[in-house]
């Protein structure tokens, strides 16, 4: 493993995070920091608050937070609005990507890299050199040439869509991506593909938060910690092990330390490798 | 003198003038035809009441029964250039183009190819005597003056209009584009625009039909177009309202198919003081279809309406509706869709659908879909949204870097653009494009 926190280069450092949908608290104090280049794995089952912490980190304005901050790149994340954190290096792969009817793929995709460019300072690309890098990146994923000119979304298969978030990852050129179960409901060869991206993209300095429910996509993409988030709070925290541990004892076994310990155990406390 | 009389004094005595006009080349049924029409006219008036008059339940139209509505005295073209129709409505040359300044045939604005493949295209004015035997097998025979004040009114005045004949398996090459342009007068004007179109069995045709002012003046544009579409035709049918911000119009439309024809339609609406657009259509021939779209985008105060009826006749009849319509200010739109199924039309397959985007919370949608199945073994299904873009669409794009101004142009596009995709011309389609793309209204959905 390349990266430890002791050789830190912080990109996202939460502390403290706690967020409530309505008046329901969900996220009840999560500690995590991600480092350049590092990946970290966010599992735990349904309704521990997997999602929300992809969604609050994205700025999804349902959420309040309610206590603790986080740092992206050295800047206070939460202050940021949603389409800041995009053009700051910030990338969400959504669970279920929405449809935008009349919305076209080529128009939407170019709106996003315009936008992001011209926050960081880089010129416009003319319409030819976007066709081209919108090649490259589309072949990367395998998607059909003839979705780019379709509604986004709509009507696309599941497969399509996680494949097509992909696609907008790679386009968009983040410092760090959240996934959130892009691996649910694919089939081998999608998430074969997929996770080809996730590991193309990760070369280099790139960091990636995959938040799943399943061990399956560890297989294709090799995480440095994983963590186990259970009703609100990150309980565990290891290496890759942990998810082969997890997928032979199944969450009780999480559960039972949890209760055992007394306490959770935070990602600072993440041994090293 | 009755009330009504007195109320529409001006419409019975332009009506006289017109009459002791006399002119030598007009045919006696068409006087007949008027004399009549004048005469229900006075009986029905304008459809004021609205109390339990469903038809008119969320649009008043006092402004247009107290403006005391003048035929223009002077009609003078002259002073209209080529280049001014251009600016305000669809045009191409190579299409076939009738203009009409105030209800009235402009032979110098117009582009009528010599040769039309035996398509029969005439003002109504050389029609009515020329034509004979046609006209009178079909004008007003579907635009019924019985029950209709503004189509009585239109009838009474049938002057001028436009007149096609498609021959049986003719194609014609380009679209017929016909433009009604009004340029108002220092007194408020009135034209009775007439359109009559025969599509022969098997042919298949193209039409535009536009309404447009060039000036912002008050002017009232009452209209009435029949189409009949005979055995196993096409017909693709356009319509534009664009005019005049202080304009009232009622467009009357009638579209009377026979056995397994095929009629489309995309009607646009973009301005008007107030307007209704009142749209029939009867599939009387097994196997007849029809697919209505139509976008109307509101703005300022005002009042758009579209009454539509799809009436299944016969069985084995398919009716497709969509309409869309985005409405920003204080401005209102009203949506009355109904579909009959009648007793005999088994295997009818029906469904219609209204859809608004609301940008403003002082703008109003009222949208009233309608069924009414008097026949077993059909296939129906209607639906009205009123909506607004939802709170996650909005952050889907705005975490793909995207601002509010950028997300809610993108969407307002597309969901207009989803209606405009449908016109076929490909020239056609860029004039929509840009009439109403690009100026679309400037909005941000916030949460």
């Amino acid at each position: 493993m390349a990266a430890t926190n002791s050789h830190s280069d912080p990109l996202l450092e939460v502390k403290g995070l706690h967020a409530a949908v309505a008046d329901t608290e969900i996220l009840k104090g999560i500690d995590l920091t991600v480092n350049r280049g590092e990946v970290h794995a966010i599992m735990g089952p349904n309704g521990s608050g997997k999602s929300t912490l992809a969604n609050v980190l994205a700025g999804r304005p349902e959420y309040h937070i309610t206590e603790g901050t986080a740092l992206f790149q050295g800047q206070d994340l939460l202050a940021m609005l949603p389409e800041i954190r995009a053009r700051e290096g910030m990338f969400l792969a959504f669970q279920y990507p929405i449809e935008l009817p009349g919305v076209r793929t080529w128009q939407f995709l170019k709106a996003a890299v315009d936008n992001i460019r011209e926050h960081r300072g880089l010129p416009e690309l003319s319409i030819r050199e976007f066709d081209g890098l919108l090649e490259e990146k589309r072949q990367m994923v395998e998607i059909d040439p003839d979705l780019v000119k379709r509604s986004v979304n709509e009507g696309f298969s599941g497969g399509e869509k996680k494949r097509n978030e992909i696609l907008q990852m790679a386009l968009m050129d983040p410092s760090l991506a959240i996934l959130d179960e892009t691996d649910s409901g694919l089939d081998i060869d999608a998430l074969r593909i997929v996770s080809n991206g996730v590991n193309r993209f990760r070369e280099s300095t790139k960091s990636v938060i995959l938040v799943t429910h399943y061990q399956r996509i560890l297989n294709y993409i090799t995480p440095d910690y994983v963590h186990v988030l259970l009703d609100g709070r990150i309980v565990k925290s290891g290496g890759s092990e942990l998810a082969l541990k997890l997928e032979e004892n199944g969450y009780d076994w999480v559960r039972g330390l949890a209760v055992q310990d007394g306490r959770t155990e935070s990602s600072k406390e993440a041994p090293t490798v | 003198m009755t009330q009504t009389e007195s109320k529409y004094h001006a419409y019975l005595s332009d009506f006289e003038s017109l009459a002791a006009d006399g002119r030598a080349h007009d045919a006696g049924w068409v006087r007949d035809l008027r004399e009549r029409s004048l005469a229900r006219f006075s009986d029905l008036g304008l459809p004021t009441v609205r109390r339990g008059n469903e038809k008119w339940k969320y649009t008043n139209i006092a402004r247009i029964a107290n403006t005391a509505f003048r035929y223009p005295s002077k009609n003078d073209p002259t002073g209209i250039r080529l280049a001014d129709i251009k600016d305000v409505a669809p045009w191409h040359d190579r299409w076939v183009n009738l203009v009409f300044v105030n209800g009235q045939y402009s032979q110098a604005l117009s582009s009528r190819p010599a040769e039309t493949n035996g398509v029969r295209i005439a003002s109504l004015a050389e029609a009515v005597v020329s034509d004979r035997p046609e006209l009178e097998r079909h004008l007003a025979r579907y635009a019924s003056t019985e029950d209709d004040g503004f189509t009585a009114l239109n009838t009474a005045f049938l002057r001028d209009g436009a007149y096609v004949h498609i021959p049986e398996g003719e194609s014609m090459d380009s679209p017929l584009n016909i433009i009604f342009v009004s340029t108002g007068d220092e007194e408020p004007v009135v034209s009775h625009p007439r359109v009559l179109v025969v599509a022969g069995p098997r042919s298949k045709s193209t039409l535009i039909e536009s309404y447009v002012g060039i000036e912002r003046n008050r002017y009232f544009t009452n209209s009435v177009t029949e189409i009949i579409v005979e055995d196993g035709a096409e017909v693709d049918h356009y319509r534009l309202l664009a005019e005049s911000d202080d304009a009232f119009h009622v467009g009357t439309a009638r579209v009377h198919q026979s056995d397994n024809s095929k009629f489309s339609s995309i009607a646009f609406a973009k301005s008007a003081a107030l307007a209704r657009y009142d749209l029939y259509i009867g599939l009387n021939g097994p196997g007849s279809t029809c697919e209505l779209n139509g976008l109307y985008m509101t703005t300022g105060a005002q009042h758009i309406d579209n009454l539509i009826n799809i009436d299944h006749i016969k069985p084995h009849t398919t009716s497709r509706l969509l309409y869309k319509g985005v409405l920003d200010g204080k401005s209102r739109a009203v949506f009355g869709g109904t579909v009959w199924v009648r007793e005999g039309a088994a295997k009818s397959d029906a469904h219609q659908s209204d859809k608004n985007l609301l940008l403003s919370p002082d703008a109003e949608i009222d949208t009233k879909p309608a069924l009414y199945i008097y026949a077993d073994d059909v296939k129906c299904g209607h639906g009205a949204t009123a909506g607004n873009i939802d709170e996650d669409t909005v952050f889907y794009m705005r975490s793909r870097g995207m601002d509010l101004e950028t997300a809610s142009r993108l969407l307002i596009y597309g969901f207009a653009s989803e209606i405009i995709e449908k016109v076929q011309p490909v020239d056609l389609r860029a004039y929509f494009e840009s009439l109403f793309l690009e100026s679309l209204p400037v909005h941000r959905f916030e949460f």
